[in-house]
């Protein structure tokens, strides 16, 4: 019976699956070619009649022209925000402010398509991210402080909290928007008005969120926005009309930053660098603490201050989690941000991208195993692959400085005391992972690493509800939470 | 023919990690599983999902969805598994099979057609020389609730009647109450009986309850000599999910490291549209990568997918939609 035979069928080459390019359309932006000064409720020219041109990091076209803010500016600006405070704003229920931050909420999320595509040309950052994590947690962020804006009594009780004034904001660019939100949500529903400064390579998303204050009909003078470089940044530090400055950058900046309001009476919260470590231990689940690992440290190029640049792993399990861990960066798919297919975007800016280039140089001098995932970079723009570093010493430069960028230092432990000891040697205390199926040996670890926030099975998660900030030079000051509200108000 | 259980089925059964010292498994038995804990491993079902959502989110266009709409097609088992089947259905089944576009020369034919044993020989006539193969449930399909010798027989049966494929069900009681022996005993005299026959074992995931478990059982049946492991009967909801498959894909993956084998995958049930077949490809490339995008190692189990894939093949190379009436029902 030939027809019982089994069937035989010729084996099929499989399939080399390429995935064509899927750009999301960047006609949903457009960007104004000149930005001014957002002071007052509207966009002024800067007394100091400079500007300077913003770039998109991916291959360094020009996308807008952005006002320097002088002294004067800032002066204007921190005006606005005064006559706002003591006109209206601080007085107005916070019932009425909630109001406002609500609408602003939910216009952020109406425009979220737009937001994400100008983040992402303005930052370098890819659309995925933008468009899954930054716009909507900005958002989130906004609706959870409008939250709490008529609930202050009941958050700090028989303590009569009142805002503080006027709040000088200066923001980094790894999350431009994300840390507009983190500033100004809880700075706003307090009662305050704020002087924000984004960062000198990434002021466009701040530019179209003045408009969002315009279309949500917030009162002007209640978000003033200035855009410039480092010296913007001082002025406002120095300005005597500004009540409380909160900072996130640099540990170096922020060192400055506390030397310069020394004694003036200033309220402070400084959010800083950060050297996390991410602590696998054997019997976790190990594909997935691969992905936390990735997620850690190739999440936004790495540009993270809370990323897991240190991965301990426990020694029984290296090799194999070395070896999916490598498997796994080569399936990372690096290049055009606004492809939505894309994993790893563009570094921010050619000064950090040397930054990175060094600090990996001194690696490889110092001896250490370097393992980098095969992609061609686009010729154009700022890029850097997703690296790798094996064999580090604890004492190796890119075991110990924050390297802003897609590199990792791998380093191993046999015991749960030794991992906390080997988390816990840096100057910073931000972040920390830890990897376990053991409930109990997560609560363990947390009680003992010193950083401000731990995930537990989990990296690089963020929610409005949760405070977030840092130990030792990682800074001093929550943000998120209940106890983001606290850094916004005085007591009676 | 051996009825005796070969693995006293009262031996307390803790741990898979007992499994790998006991010596009363067959001596060929490749064990991807040793002393070392990490190797039966854990699956953390929050990140799971978490990849496998954003994996569903890649966006695939132009040529690559073609290729992945192509390579669909030729992955997939068409099924019919319903007490009303005939003769005279299965026969358009499998000339849908053979030719699924009958206006598009240019569209491969299936993989195989799935169909219950009675439907085998027909089946196997109408398909003879095509390329298609027949694969058959079998082992009381779909609860796997009957003695151990009624389903050695059922599974002789098919193979009698010509099927090229077994799909086999595992006993979900056994294994839910801890008895993985019996669970491995069965798969191991399953997998004698259909001799050169491939072997599929459905572990029907959505009566598993976590993914720890469906790990565990991935693990069982490949090392009782699974050739495919399957998601779902799909008589049960949920069936195929992609962060299930992505947990079988792991395992793949990892006995592959361990051992060298090469075991294939086939989800099935709810599979109903071209989207979802690109997913779950987004996720089998991005797991186990290209060697394994072929239909030698991954298959859907489906029925209602392909005319959905024809729809958006045609869509593609002309640029319209055609109403479903274009395509035909059978």
């Amino acid at each position: 019976m030939a027809d019982l035979e089994k069937t035989k069928v010729p084996t099929p080459a499989p399939l080399d699956w390429e995935y064509a390019p899927a750009p999301e359309s960047r006609d949903i932006v457009r960007f104004q070619e000149r930005y001014g000064l957002f002071v007052g409720g509207e966009q002024v020219e800067p007394l100091s009649g400079e500007w300077y041109s913003t770039i998109e990091p991916a291959n360094e076209e020009h996308l807008a022209e952005i006002a320097q803010a002088r002294e004067d500016d800032v002066d204007r600006a921190v005006q606005a925000a005064r006559d706002a405070f003591e006109n209206g704003w601080s007085k107005l229920p916070g019932s009425e402010r909630a109001k406002y931050i609500f609408r602003i909420a939910r216009i952020l999320l109406e425009r979220s398509r737009e937001f994400a595509v100008a983040e992402s040309l303005n930052s370098g950052k890819p659309i995925r991210e933008s468009r899954d994590v930054d716009v909507p947690i900005a958002a989130a962020h906004f609706f959870y402080y409008a939250g709490w804006a008529d609930k202050l009594e009941y958050a700090f009780p028989n303590r009569r909290p009142q805002p503080l004034g006027v709040a000088g904001q200066i923001i980094p660019w790894n999350f431009p928007l994300l840390m507009l939100a983190w500033k100004i949500a809880p700075a706003i529903a307090c009662g305050n008005t704020v002087v924000l400064k984004p960062s000198h390579t990434t002021p466009l998303t701040a530019l179209l969120f003045a408009d969002v204050c315009r279309q949500a009909g917030l009162p002007p003078g209640v978000v003033n926005i200035v855009t410039g470089d480092g010296r913007t940044g001082a002025a406002m530090v120095r300005h005597p009309g500004i009540d409380k400055i909160a900072f996130t950058g640099s540990t170096g900046v922020g060192k400055e930053i506390q030397r310069t309001i020394a004694g003036t009476g200033k309220r402070l919260t400084l959010e800083l660098g950060g050297k996390a470590a991410n602590i696998v231990f054997d019997d976790c689940a190990l594909d997935q603490a691969v992905e936390g690992i990735i997620n850690g440290i190739y999440f936004n190029q790495g540009e993270v201050c809370c990323a897991g640049s240190r991965l301990l792993v426990q020694e029984s399990i290296y090799e194999q989690a070395l070896s999916k861990l490598k498997r796994r960066m080569s399936t990372l798919r690096v290049g055009d941000p606004l492809d939505k297919n894309t994993d790893v975007g563009a570094i921010n800016s050619r000064e950090q991208l040397e930054r990175i280039e060094e600090l990996v140089e001194s690696g490889r001098e110092e001896g250490a195993e370097i393992f980098q995932t095969e992609c061609t970079l686009p010729d154009r723009g700022f890029w850097f692959p997703p690296t790798v570093f094996t064999n580090v010493a604890q004492s190796y430069r890119i075991a110990q400085e924050e390297i802003f960028g897609p590199v990792l230092s791998v380093l191993t432990f046999r015991t749960p005391e030794e991992a906390v000891e080997k988390a816990n040697n840096t100057a910073y205390g931000l972040s920390a992972g830890v990897w376990t199926e053991k409930g109990s040996r997560i609560l363990w670890m947390a009680e003992r690493l010193r950083a401000g926030v731990v995930w537990g099975n989990t990296f690089n998660r963020f929610d409005p509800a949760s405070p977030f900030g840092g130990y030792k030079e990682s800074g001093f000051g929550r943000e998120g939470g209940r106890h983001g509200l606290e850094a916004y108000l005085r007591f009676e | 023919m051996r009825t005796e259980a070969r693995i006293p089925p009262e031996i307390a059964w803790l741990d898979l990690c007992s499994m790998a010292q006991v010596q009363l498994l067959p001596r060929d038995l490749e064990l991807p599983l040793d002393l070392r804990l990490p190797r039966v491993g854990a699956v953390d079902s929050v990140a799971l999902e978490a990849r496998a959502g954003e994996l569903a989110k890649r966006s695939i266009k132009r040529g690559s969805k073609l290729a992945a709409l192509d390579l669909a097609i030729r992955m997939m088992d068409l099924t019919t598994l319903e007490g009303a089947d005939t003769p005279g259905k299965v026969s358009a089944l499998c000339a849908k099979a053979m030719r699924p576009d009958p206006a598009d020369p240019s569209i491969p034919s299936v993989a195989a057609v799935c169909v219950y044993p009675n439907l085998v020989a027909v089946a196997k006539r109408r398909l003879a020389g095509s390329g298609v193969r027949v694969a058959s449930v079998a082992t009381a399909f779909p609860s796997g609730q009957s003695p151990i010798d009624v389903k050695l027989a059922d599974v002789r049966e098919a193979v009698v009647l010509g099927a090229d494929e077994i799909d086999m069900v595992i006993d979900r009681g056994a294994f839910l109450s801890g008895r993985y022996a019996k669970v491995v005993d069965e798969i191991v005299r399953v997998k004698e009986a259909c001799g050169s026959t491939h072997l599929k074992v459905i572990l029907e995931t959505g009566e598993l309850g976590t993914y720890d478990n469906v790990r565990r059982a991935s693990l069982l049946a490949i090392a009782a000599g699974a050739d495919f492991i399957k998601t779902s009967t799909g008589k049960i909801s949920p069936a195929a999910t992609l962060p299930v498959t992505l947990c079988m894909l792991e395992v793949i993956r990892d006995v592959h490291d361990e051992t060298g084998r090469i075991i294939g995958m086939k989800p099935a049930g709810g599979i109903r549209t071209a989207k979802q077949a690109i997913q779950y490809l987004c996720v089998l490339n991005e797991t186990l990568g290209a060697a394994w995008m072929t239909p030698e190692v991954f298959r859907f189990g489906a029925s209602s997918l392909l005319n959905d894939v024809l729809m958006q093949i045609r869509k593609q190379k002309t640029g319209i939609y055609q109403s479903g009436d274009y395509f035909t029902l059978d």
